[in-house]
């Protein structure tokens, strides 16, 4: 189930804005399919942003993520040009990663 | 003399072993991602057992962390949140929303030139305080804000 994955950082001042968006169903757990069980949790866990190779963000998230995350993130220091990588992994295994340059 | 012998014997056993590690596919080296996924935290039920988890339990009121996040949510499914912090030396945010069945949503931490913020869609199954905790030199800091909820975000 892993989508596109689409990022884009623009340096705004000092700081690269970094946004992110991940194609994931985020399911809670606690919805009812139409057959009246459960749908189980599948959500993304662990999220990690890496400026030119290095990790400068690492999160974790539960199911109360929206469906189809978008996060936004600010790294100081950072130059037009760097590599801005960024990388999933879900309560499955599942794992997905894209990079972008700093524009 | 003796002593530096072993320590670079045992330095190449232990490359040896990463090697045979490596051949055999036992170290996957593109999944350059870390696991870490603190469990007991997520799975609390009170955001107090989650603060306890993420060894945050003493905390103090700060004016310098500053949560944007609607008074009136339409759609609890996908409420915009923003958060950061001023304090310095901040490396780490936790999201929590106190009434949600689990209420930690989300932790980050920061390091090299990554600044303490974070802006996500959350879900929101009823109005809650919506707590924002901030480590800054092993103390922790929060503040809080509260977001009613007009259409619980439970579904998904």
């Amino acid at each position: 189930m892993s989508g596109p994955m689409k990022a884009r950082a623009r340096m705004q001042g000092s700081y690269a804005d970094v946004r992110v968006l991940m194609s994931h169903p985020m399911e809670t757990g606690q919805r009812k399919g139409r057959d009246g069980k459960p749908i189980p949790k599948h959500f993304i866990q662990n999220l990690e942003v890496k400026l030119n190779g290095k990790t400068v963000i690492e999160g974790e998230v539960s199911q109360a993520v929206s469906r189809n995350p978008v996060f936004s993130f600010r790294i100081g220091g950072a130059k037009a040009g760097d590599k801005v990588e960024i990388s999933w992994l879900d309560n499955k295994g599942d794992t997905n990663k894209t990079e972008t340059a700093v524009a | 003399m003796d002593e530096a012998r072993r320590v670079v014997l045992r330095g190449a056993g232990a490359t040896g072993v990463l090697a045979v590690a490596l051949a055999a596919g036992l170290l996957k080296p593109e999944r350059a991602i870390a696991a870490s996924w603190n469990k007991a935290a997520f799975d609390a039920k009170s955001a107090v057992d989650a603060l306890k988890s993420i060894g945050a339990a003493d905390t103090q009121e700060s004016g310098d962390i500053v949560i944007e996040a609607p008074q009136i949510a339409e759609n609890g499914a996908v409420v915009p949140i923003e958060v950061s912090s001023k304090i310095p030396g901040t490396t780490s945010l936790a999201v929590l929303i106190e009434k949600n069945p689990f209420p930690l949503a989300a932790h980050f931490k920061f390091t090299g030139g990554a600044m303490p913020f974070v802006k996500v869609n959350v879900k929101m199954g009823e109005s809650s305080i919506v707590r924002v905790v901030a480590d800054a030199g092993g103390k922790h800091y929060t503040a809080t804000k509260e977001v009613k909820v007009t259409i619980g975000g439970c579904g998904g």
